[in-house]
Order: structure tokens, then sequence, then C-alpha cells
């Protein structure tokens, strides 16, 4: 249900693509008024969520370490582990942002023969995530040859880079076959696995589909069908000067492309997917832990009216000294 | 906003780096360059159609490529029937007679660097 929702909305955008551009000949709206919309949105939307979290306060450290504590001095601490200052913590998030650290960490739980039950290591999905990731990364990239007149020369040398074993004509970019296994592996993990099949949601297949579709149209492009790419660029540029052009004869493959992306970024900020923006906000990564060092104050505690005992015995002084009962002072 | 310090300070790291197309075009002035191409003045004796050759030349470079060193294959049928030397140096450049105001243009706009110029070399670029 699930999957089959997901897929058939990538479906529609795609059919959406096809009769506004083909059929009705709405160039200007999905060339640049959407992809406009999108840039906008996409800034707007991040600011709010990460504003909206920032307002959150949290005062206490979550310290899910597993490593030793920074204590006495012949004590060796764990600062990687359980860091006790700005470097460790800096050292734990550059690991877990650019190596997914944590997930490097994943168990998998069979019942084995006798019956036993056995907790092993498994790093398919680190690795599946890792390459998805890095090789969106790098893609995401080589792009910038679209948007920066003249091309940078750090976006040539990636991009040769990449593609550096010069197979095919177009030559095949590396991170395009990467990207295609990887979306694989993350699709079929979550169909081939039972358990992991009940608990995906429509939130999960969604992205999956709309980054597959990107791909894919994007390969197609490249590799297969030709569209006009100095027009392509031209657009881009438009978009940036505020300067907007629709170039005649660009494909109706690349509006597709381009639309699903828009549809990614407009997704972005409301979606899983602002688990870019999450990951730098995960309290488990990014406290120091310090319970014991320093004081960590509740900034929303509500001011409660304390009575004292000094504040008792100095009402009841009298009393109690007739009394004979013992005072703390005279 | 709590913690605003580091949070304003990831917020401009972001801001920066997805706009960084705009202030770099703003920099290097260019971003309204649109690449400007010096055609043959006899135009209509391509070997094919521009709207094929704007998409597809490199596929046609490549199987030229593979026939004449592969399989010894030197002469190219048009679909209209003409025929051509297969070469690039000696068919398409004696119409397109400038590799830096034709071929560049389009290949530096899009910094596609294609590796046929590594052995073969444009005769006018070897005078200079
Ligand atoms: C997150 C966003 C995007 C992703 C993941 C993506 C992905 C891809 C992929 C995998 C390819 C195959 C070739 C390659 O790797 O270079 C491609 C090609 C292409 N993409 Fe994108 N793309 C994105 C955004 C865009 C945008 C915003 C544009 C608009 C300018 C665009 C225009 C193109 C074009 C014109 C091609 C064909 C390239 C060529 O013929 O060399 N893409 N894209």
């Amino acid at each position: 249900m699930h999957l089959f929702f997901s897929l058939a909305a990538v479906l529609v955008l795609l059919i959406l693509v096809f009769i506004g551009v083909d059929v009705v000949g709405w160039r200007y709206l999905f060339g640049v008024v959407i992809p406009i919309a999108t840039i906008i949105s996409f800034i707007l939307g991040m600011l709010y969520r990460v504003i909206k979290w920032a307002r959150s306060p949290v005062p206490f450290r979550i310290p899910t370490t597993c490593g030793q504590q920074k204590s006495l001095s012949w004590i060796k601490a764990g600062n990687l582990e359980s860091p006790h200052n700005i470097w460790g913590v800096l050292g734990r998030m550059v690991l877990e942002v650019l190596f997914f650290r944590s997930l490097f960490r994943n168990t998998k739980v069979s019942l084995k023969e006798g019956p036993r039950l056995v907790y092993g290591s498994t790093k398919w999905l680190w690795l599946g995530g890792l390459v998805f990731h890095w090789s969106f990364l790098v893609i995401f990239v080589r792009h910038f040859k679209f948007f920066a007149e003249p091309v940078p020369a750090w976006v040539m040398a990636l991009q040769n880079l990449d593609g550096f074993f010069q197979v095919g004509l177009p030559i095949i970019y590396l991170t395009d076959i990467a990207f295609l296994a990887a979306l694989t592996f993350l699709l079929l993990r979550r169909l081939v696995d039972p358990k992991l099949r009940y608990i995906s949601l429509a939130a999960d297949y969604f992205p999956l589909f709309l980054i597959i579709g990107i791909a894919v149209t994007g390969i197609l492009m490249r590799y297969f069908t030709k569209v006009d790419i100095v027009g392509i660029k031209e657009m881009a540029m438009g978009w940036l000067n505020l300067a907007p052009v629709v170039p005649a004869g660009i494909g109706t493959l690349f509006y597709m492309h381009l639309f699903l992306v828009c549809c990614l970024f407009i997704y972005f900020p409301f979606s899983k997917l602002l688990h870019m923006a999450g990951v730098f906000f995960s309290p488990t990564r990014n406290l120091a832990n310090t319970n014991r060092v320093k004081r960590h104050v509740n900034p929303w505690d509500y001011s409660v009216k304390v009575h004292t005992y000094e504040e008792y015995e100095d009402e009841f002084r009298d009393v109690m000294k007739a009394a004979e009962m013992p005072l703390e002072k005279e | 906003m709590y913690d605003s310090g580091k949070v304003i300070t990831g917020i401009i790291v972001f801001l920066i780096i997805i706009t960084f197309p705009v202030w770099y075009n703003v920099a290097r002035g260019k971003a309204n360059y649109v690449p400007e191409l010096e055609y043959p003045v006899d135009t209509g004796r391509c070997v094919a159609d521009s709207a094929y050759i704007r998409a597809y030349h490199m596929d046609l470079l490549n199987t030229w490529r593979d026939q004449v060193v592969r399989e010894g294959i030197r002469v190219y049928r048009a679909a209209d029937g003409r025929t051509f030397e297969m070469s690039l140096s000696n068919t398409c450049m004696n119409c397109h007679q400038s590799k830096e105001n034709f071929c560049d243009k389009c290949h530096d706009y899009l910094s596609v660097s294609p590796y046929c110029w590594d052995c073969h070399i444009d005769p006018k670029e070897l005078k200079r």
C-alpha cells in the first residue's frame, strides 16, 4: 500500500510534467516559476525548522557514551566516545556527519539453533548509506557546472576524478553507478526484510522513488537521449541572475528531472530528509558529557516559592526556644 | 533561541554554501555569458542535420573513431547518400575551421573536456 502509493505519486508527478510541458506548453511555469519558488521555499523552510528546533531548550546532557568519562587524572578518558570538551564533541560530530559512525555500530538480532539469541554486527546499511550520501554529494557538486560561469577548477577536477577510468562516451561517472546501486540496495532492504517492510511508510518510499526518478532521468539524459545542455545552463543561470529565460528545444526529459528535483527540495524541510539539519541537533552527539563537572540549570524551571529552614527558624525562634527545641542559630 | 551563537553560525554556513553559485557568479562577472559560435559560411553541407549533430556529435565521432581505427572503414555514407571521409580534422574541421571559436565555446561553458584532443591537434593552434 505505502509502496504503491509512493510509486504512483512519483509517476503522477512525471505525467504532470508531460502534460504541462508537452501538451499545454507551460515551459515558463516548469522552467522558471517552480524552480525559483523551490529555492525560496527550501531556504525559508530550512530556516523555519531549524529555528523552531533551536527554541527548545536542551538543559541536560544525554550521555549515550561507550567510553570512559573524564574523571580522576590517572584514569584514561575516552574523549571521542565520552567527550568532556569541545574538541571531543567536534571529533564525534565530524565522524558522525561524514562517516555515520553510530550507524557503523548497527547490530542485528537473530535466533540461531538451540534456540540461541545472537547479536551480530551488520554493516550493510552503513555501507549502503555511506555510498548513497557520498555519491549524492559528488553529483550535487558536479552540477555546479550548470550554475557557475566559468566552471570552477575544483568542480572540473572532481568531474575528472569521477570519470577517471574514461569508460564509454560520454565518460561514465563512477558516482552514477554507485548512486544507482546504493538506491537499489536501500529500496530492496525495505522490501526484502518482512520486519522492515512492516515499519516502512509512504514517507520512506516516496523520497526513495523520487530520488530514483531523479537519478534515472539524469542518467537517461546524459548517456541515452540527449538534451540541449547549453540551453539548460542558460536557463539555470537565469534563475540565479533573476533574468529568467526559457530557451526553446530543451527536451521534456529535462523538465521531468528538474520537476522531481523541485519536488524533492520543496518536500525536504518538511520530511524525514531534514535529518540533514537534524544530525547537527542530536543531543546525544553534540553535547559534551559534563554532567558532573558543570552545573546545568534547567532554564524553564518554575521559580517555586520556597521557605527554607533558616527562614522557618527565624520565624519561630522564640516559640522553639521556649519549648527547648535545638536551634541551629541561637 | 538557545545556543544562538552556534545555531546562527550554522545557518550562515549553510546559506553561504547553498548560495555559492550566486556570489561566485557576481564575483566573476560572467553571469550573462552565453557562448557565441563561429558558424561556417557555407552551411547545409554537414554530414547530418544540425539538431542531430548538436545532440549526438560525440556519438557520431565515437563511431567514426571505432570504424576507422578498428575496422579500417574510412568512408561515411550520410542518410541522403553523400559520402564523406570519416575524419574529424579533415572533414568536420574543413568547415568548422576554428576549434577555439566553435568546439571550445560550448565545451568550456559546460566543462566538457573531450580527450580526442589529447592526441588530435588543431592545426591552427599548432601554428601559433
Ligand atoms: C539534488 C538534485 C539532483 C540530483 C540528485 C541529480 C542527479 C543527476 C544524475 C545522477 C545525473 C546523471 C549524470 C551525472 O551524474 O552528472 C544528472 C544529469 C543531469 N542533471 Fe541532474 N540532478 C539534480 C539536480 C539537477 C538540477 C537542479 C538541474 C538543472 C540545471 C539538473 C540538470 C541535469 C542535466 C542537464 C543532466 C544531464 C547532464 C549531462 O548531459 O551531462 N540536475 N542529474
